[in-house]
């Protein structure tokens, strides 16, 4: 077990310059045999593994990971966690993901520096208000603290709005989630990789799944650039990737891989404390604590692994927001970046099991993986534990593209993708 | 920012002025038989989708051209265009033994009878 990290550590450390911090993971070398093994160290991953460990006492698992753990979507994301999507299912799975990071940083004595600021969706057009009314009564039946506001509260939430009834897209109300917010998006890999090697789950960094050996019409294990590994039970979380992946295995998914923009300024003084969504203009903007604004918009439109996406779609984000921020017009940008997100026909995550005994898949995330890591990762690791998905996973099963019970959240989503 | 040629009109332009239309080649099944339609074969028909990881096969639009729609095939690590050809033809026949994958099984029959699309 890993020392706390608590006041008096960091007193202690200080102490020392420092330099007796212990690792916040190991680096272990594979075993030849696991009784689960988790593809991809991101956070749906970490938090997977994690809650298999802890919750349900299965120990002797491994996450194994390509590249660096929490390098990529979970890397590469824009931090904002909010839960109020249209459909039942989804808010029920992601209203457990919000409701969960509220106390993370304690369950996991790790600062994932979850901070409820407050999400805002404008409406700057009469359709949007209407719709976003909607969403507002579906939310408030499910039990969500969540309400629409007047054009006077936005401004005084957000001052730097451009409130001109005269512009193109006026502001005519927003539909406000005030326990929504934004989390490190670093920190909360870092919190569930500690966490779950702290439980005796083996991360291997820099190992390459390079296929899924079956044995008939169930798993045997995984061909590794690191050697086989032997396992009855796969969990495969590796987002944009997961079709390269599952196609080793005979497995095809209904997902297509997009490429999703973000970027960030340059540091200036606080101007904005809570997250504001123009879904119609397609951008959204938050501040982070280190002075950024945050930026991200809609993905590409065509399919993409190279993790860099085009102009225009960063052009488009821009120009929405400088007309609905006007004061960020003369704001220099710092750094852009792109991440591969899974996209599923009707913008709802694919979780469960799949026609190969103990392959289980957990994707289709596409635009808003952060937000769900940890109830995403809790009914994954029941599901996996299990073997049946957990009630809230159960309609978000592959078999709901067959049955035509697809659930919409196109619409919902943040921006239209 | 990708560089499309139109294979009808022979326009290039920027990828703001065409449409992309996603993978090609998808068959409805009910066009050839409406009455026997498997769940499956309209799940297929509608969500399934090779997600091919390299060389991809797919349709534009020249919206601001000619307003045809055409095929290409592109990388979808480097996004280098390999060929464009006509909405109701197959790829060149090295490109579709270069396929790999789902395209690699999709191509296969057709590539022994030798037919079009």
């Amino acid at each position: 077990m890993k020392s706390r990290y608590s006041i008096f550590s960091l007193a202690r450390n200080a102490m020392n310059y420092h330099k007796d911090w212990e690792r916040a993971w190991r680096s272990p070398t594979p075993k030849s045999e696991y009784d689960a093994v988790i593809v991809g160290a991101g956070g749906h991953g970490l938090a997977t593994a994690y809650y298999l460990a802890k919750t349900h006492k299965l120990t002797n698992i491994a996450v194994v990971e390509k590249g660096w753990l929490g390098g990529g979507n979970t890397g590469r994301n824009t931090t904002i966690i909010r839960s109020n999507y249209l459909q039942d299912p989804s808010i029920a799975i992601y209203e457990l993901a919000r409701s969960l990071y509220e106390d993370l940083s304690r369950d996991l004595n790790f600062n994932v520096m979850f901070s409820p600021r407050g999400v805002m969706m404008l409406c700057q057009t009469e359709h949007e208000f209407r719709a976003f009314k909607r969403t507002a009564h579906a939310n408030r039946l499910a039990g969500l603290d969540c309400r629409m506001i007047t054009p006077e509260e936005v401004k005084k939430i957000a001052p730097i709005i451009n409130d001109d009834p005269n512009c193109r897209y006026p502001i005519l109300g927003a539909y406000y989630q005030p326990r929504g917010g934004t989390g490190r998006h670093d920190a909360v890999a870092w919190g569930y990789a500690r966490g779950a090697d702290s439980l005796g789950v083996d991360i291997i960094q820099n190992c390459e799944v390079l296929s899924i050996r079956r044995d008939g019409g169930k798993v045997a294990g995984l061909e590794t650039s690191k050697g086989f590994i032997k396992t009855k039970k796969i969990g495969v979380v590796t987002a944009g990737n997961i079709s390269t992946v599952v196609q080793t295995a005979g497995l095809r998914l209904p997902i297509e891989s997009l490429c999703l923009q973000a970027l960030v300024s340059e540091p200036i003084k606080p101007v904005l404390d809570c997250v504001v969504m123009a879904n119609t203009v397609h951008g959204y903007l938050s501040q982070s604590d280190k002075g950024e604004l945050v930026v991200g918009g809609g993905t590409d439109p065509y399919n993409n692994y190279s993790q860099r996406g085009s102009f225009p779609a960063l052009e488009h984000t821009v120009t929405a927001l400088v007309e609905t921020f006007p004061i960020i017009s003369r704001l220099r940008m710092l750094r852009m970046w792109g991440g591969i997100v899974d996209m599923t026909g009707d913008r709802s995550p694919i979780i469960g099991k799949t026609d190969i005994d103990g392959l289980y898949v957990n994707c289709g995330w596409g635009t808003g993986g952060f937000k769900s890591i940890p109830g995403s990762g809790y009914v994954f690791a029941d599901t996996i534990f299990n073997d049946r998905p957990h009630p809230i996973a159960e309609p978000f099963g592959l078999n709901r593209f067959i049955e035509g019970r697809l659930i919409d959240e196109s619409v919902a989503a943040a921006v239209a993708h | 920012m990708l560089i499309v040629h139109c294979h009808v009109c022979g326009a290039e332009g920027d990828e703001t002025d065409f449409h992309y239309g996603g993978q090609a080649h998808i068959a409805r099944p009910a066009t050839r038989d409406p009455a026997n339609v498997s769940d499956a074969e309209q799940r297929d028909y509608l969500f399934m989708r090779h997600n091919a990881k390299g060389l991809h096969f797919e349709r534009w639009r020249c919206d601001r051209g000619c307003g045809k729609w055409f095929h290409a095939a592109r990388d979808t690590v480097t996004m280098e265009f390999k060929a464009t050809y006509g909405i109701s033809e197959l790829p060149p026949r090295a490109l579709m033994e270069a396929a790999t994958g789902e395209w690699a099984v999709f191509f296969k029959d057709r590539l022994a009878k030798g037919s079009e699309a």
